[in-house]
Formats: C-alpha cells, sequence, structure tokens
C-alpha cells in the first residue's frame, strides 16, 4: 500500500537525519575533520528522500486521501521538510566541526554538550512519537524547546565575553556560535514535528496556541 | 456545536449561520414487509445549506431520501414509524397528502428521466400543469426562470420545443433539476445525480448544487466522497440502517469521532 511506502520512507528518512545530527556532533567533539565531511556529503541522501517524498505525497493527493490517511500525506510532507532541514543543520555543524578540527581548541566552559544532548533527545522523541503514534509523548517534548533557546542565548552571551577578552579566538568562537544556533534550530524542527505528530493522531492542531503541552480532549479516530 | 448520531429524540443540530433547521427527523423506522430497513435515526438537516448521505450500498440512503418526501411509500409493504417534521410541518400526519409533500419536497433521481417525447419546455411545465396551471405568460416565465436557475437555459433557449432526448445526459439531468425546481420546491432531494455522468457534466451539476443551495435545502445521496467533501456543508454517515456519525464535512472528512465511519471514508470496508 502506498501509504505504507510512505511511511516507511519517511521513517527511513528521519533515521538519516538523526544519524546525520549524531555524526556531526561526534566529529565536533573528537575533532574528526573525515568524519564531517562525511555528513556533509550524506546530506545528498536527506535531500534526496524530500524530492521523493514531495512525488509519493502529489501522486496520493491525486487519489483524494480522506481522515487519518489525509493527515498522513500532509503532514509526512511537513515532516519531510522539517527533517531535510535538520539534516542542513547537521551539515552546517559538520563544516564548523571541520574548520574547528584544524585549530586549536579554544579554552572555554560551554553547556554545548548539555544543548546537544537535549536537542537529540528532542529529536528522537520526537520521531519516536512518529514511529508510536503517541501524541502524549508528541506534547511532553515540547515545553523544552524553551530551554534549548535558553541554552543558545546563554551560550551565545558566554562567546562573546569570550571574544571581547580573547580577539585571537573571534573566528573559532563564531564557529561555536553557528553550532549553538545550529542545535537551537534543530530543537525547534524537532517541535514542529511533534506538532505534526499531534495534529496527525488527534487532528488537533496545536501550532501558536498556547496548548502545546496540555491534553488532548477525546478527538478523532 | 458538534453533531453526532443520537437514538433519542434529541437529535442534533448542525451548526448554520441562521441555525434554521428545514427537516427534523426523529426516531425515524422504516420497513420493507420484514426488512428493517432504517434503524432509528434522529437528525436535523439545516435549511439552505447542502447534506450529503453517505454509506456502503444496502445501508439505508435512499430509503431515507425518499423518506422525507415519502417516495418511500410507493415501494409495496413499506411503512415507516417515527417523525419527519417540514419546517414544523408533521409530513406524515393524517390527512397529508403525499402528493403535497412531494410538491414541497423535489426529487432528482441518479439517472436522468426526462419525458421522452416531451419538448424540453413541457418537460419543466409538466408538474405545474398537472397542478391546473394554464396561463402560458406565466408557464413561459417559470419555464425561463426554472432553465436559468438549472444553468441550462444559454444551451437551450433557441430549441425550447426541441424533444428533451436531444439533450446530452448532462443537459438531461440538468433539464430534471429544472422540472423539480419548476414547481418551487422548499427541499430538493439528489439521489447520486451525477454518478452518471462524465467529469464536466459533472463539474456543473456540483456548481449548480452549490448556486442553488442559497436558495434551497439540498439533501444529496453520494457514493462519491470527494463530491461529498467538494459540496456539502454536513454530512450523515449510514451502515447498515443506523446513523452511525452525523457533523460538519470537514470534521467528518478530516477527523471523525466513530472508528466506523473512519474506517469507511479510508476505504477499509465498504
Amino acid at each position: 500500500m502506498e501509504l505504507d511506502v510512505l511511511k516507511q520512507k519517511l521513517l527511513t528518512m528521519a533515521s538519516h537525519a538523526e544519524t546525520a545530527v549524531n555524526q556531526a556532533l561526534q566529529a565536533l567533539t573528537q575533532r574528526d575533520r573525515d568524519l564531517a565531511l562525511r555528513v556533509k556529503e550524506d546530506d545528498r541522501i536527506i535531500d534526496q528522500f524530500e524530492v521523493e517524498i514531495d512525488e509519493l505525497v502529489i501522486q496520493l493527493l491525486t487519489k483524494a486521501p480522506l481522515a487519518s490517511n489525509l493527515r498522513l500525506v500532509t503532514t509526512a510532507m511537513k515532516i519531510s521538510q522539517n527533517l531535510e532541514r535538520i539534516g542542513d543543520e547537521a551539515s552546517k555543524i559538520a563544516k564548523r566541526a571541520r574548520d574547528l578540527s584544524q585549530e586549536p581548541p579554544v579554552k572555554i566552559v560551554l553547556d554545548l554538550p548539555h544543548m546537544a544532548g537535549l536537542a537529540l533527545d528532542m529529536l528522537k522523541g520526537a520521531l519516536d512519537a512518529f514511529v508510536n503514534n503517541d501524541p502524549a509523548a508528541a506534547r511532553a517534548l515540547i515545553p523544552h524547546d524553551k530551554e534549548v533557546d535558553a541554552l543558545n542565548k546563554q551560550i551565545h552571551n558566554a562567546l562573546v565575553e569570550h571574544m571581547v577578552e580573547n580577539p585571537d579566538t573571534i573566528g573559532r568562537c563564531l564557529h561555536l556560535m553557528v553550532v549553538s544556533k545550529s542545535l537551537e534550530r534543530i530543537a525547534d524542527h524537532a517541535t514542529n514535528v511533534a506538532e505534526d505528530v499531534v495534529y496527525l493522531c488527534e487532528a488537533q492542531d496545536i501550532r501558536h496556541t498556547g496548548m502545546k503541552s496540555q491534553a488532548a480532549p477525546p478527538a478523532g479516530v | 456545536m458538534a453533531a453526532t448520531a443520537t437514538n433519542s429524540m434529541t437529535a442534533p443540530t448542525p451548526p448554520t449561520a441562521a441555525n434554521v433547521t428545514a427537516l427534523t427527523v426523529r426516531n425515524l423506522s422504516v420497513f420493507f414487509g420484514e426488512n428493517h430497513v432504517l434503524k432509528d435515526v434522529s437528525l436535523d438537516i439545516a435549511a439552505r445549506a447542502v447534506t450529503a448521505i453517505i454509506g456502503p450500498s444496502g445501508c439505508g440512503k435512499s430509503t431515507f431520501l425518499r423518506a422525507l418526501n415519502r417516495m418511500h411509500e410507493l415501494v409495496p409493504e413499506a411503512r415507516m414509524t417515527g417523525e419527519i417534521r417540514l419546517f414544523g410541518d408533521d409530513i406524515y400526519a393524517p390527512g397529508i397528502e403525499p402528493v403535497v409533500v412531494r410538491r414541497r419536497v423535489g426529487m432528482v433521481f441518479q439517472k436522468s428521466n426526462p419525458f421522452p417525447t416531451m419538448s424540453i419546455t413541457d418537460n419543466v411545465t409538466v408538474g405545474l400543469r398537472l397542478n391546473g396551471l394554464r396561463d402560458r405568460k406565466l408557464l413561459a416565465a417559470r419555464t425561463e426562470q426554472s432553465l436559468r436557475m438549472a444553468a441550462l437555459w444559454d444551451e437551450v433557449k433557441d430549441r425550447l420545443n426541441a424533444p428533451a432526448i436531444s439533450l446530452s445526459g448532462g443537459q438531461q439531468q440538468r433539464l430534471c433539476i429544472a422540472r423539480a425546481l419548476a414547481v418551487q420546491p422548499e427541499v430538493l432531494l439528489m439521489d447520486e445525480p451525477a454518478s452518471a455522468l462524465d467529469p464536466l457534466a459533472t463539474s456543473k451539476i456540483e456548481d449548480l448544487i452549490l448556486e442553488l443551495k442559497k436558495d434551497y435545502t439540498i439533501v444529496i445521496v453520494t457514493h462519491n466522497m470527494q463530491q461529498a467533501a467538494r459540496m456539502s456543508d454536513f454530512t450523515a454517515f449510514l451502515y447498515l440502517g443506523e446513523l452511525v456519525e452525523f457533523d460538519a464535512t470537514r470534521k467528518i472528512f478530516t477527523s471523525p469521532a466513530k472508528k466506523q465511519t473512519e474506517d469507511y471514508v479510508t476505504g477499509r470496508f465498504g
């Protein structure tokens, strides 16, 4: 059934996106230039999935799906777009990891690992919620986006302070700033996916409503 | 306001701008001999809106539609229990003639059925003439008005005396709609009015229905769920003679409340 093919493609794409983020962070922490290059190359696979999923969605829409099928087809298109952007962010991190691996480390204590852990947990949680049709899990992870935003701000401020005091590290600090911003964007995309999962399962659009973490009333099938 | 199926006397009222109910159906059951075809159906049909009736073959859709203008009584051994009110009037009250009900609640059938030997004009005015109207000017005015409302006037105005059979299938169906409109009904019932037509003719009928709902209450039976989604404001899902779910069409086709409805509209059964 084409809907199963669509879901399978989306899951495979999600797995590639999650791997890309993991590997980009690994390249950054382990100063692994080769791994960073590989992440950038593999981004083409994620891009190709986006194109294939769009094609399949358009093909399915010509058959005018309804109810949960309609929700799956429309959310698949949105989720794949978010996954593609996550792939792009992983590429950005990988590019900065590649450049940083060629320079001496910056001597600064940042909460970057904690932030990376949170963003990764959000991404994994959103994808698990999609796989398991679990809107409660999707809702539960959305509030963490604010924590990631706060960490990004904190890291940004710490890097600005460090650059003022150590102008010779400006280039490297700017790389780290981009990494932090990319992690913040990954958390945003994970939030989008979680919101899509809630719509997919409950037919309730919780975007821009201030109801993101609230339990849903009994809704559609 | 959600409108869902119920077996009680308090049926759901679909939300409309004016919230005027054209047809109030309460605990409607229809039997053909021993066969219990419709089971305790209650719902309110909004005025000047399109209500679609969907469900698999044999679920009672057409019987429900026919009960709304007592057409089911043409089947031998047919009987009903419950109540149907048309703008408050009990259409099954003792002394109410079915023919009077059918004048107020018109019907268009799946297969266009113009009188083949009659001209286009005579087809449109047949109901009026049977009711004793003889005024030629009035008949001509009503012919033009009905054909215009059925979006057929421009195509036939130069050959009003041509036989109805000379028209295409889609035109014949619009002629039947004009014929139903000529007696100025309050409600128009349509039993799969576009199922025998090509996509272009279907599109014309659908545009016409959307236009007509400004003045009429329309109830349409359709097997085509995309058609119901395109045209109707409210949708009722019948299954095995029971009303499973009744709600705004958008709700039925994006997030139905009942699993049976979900399974039907996603093609898992039926």
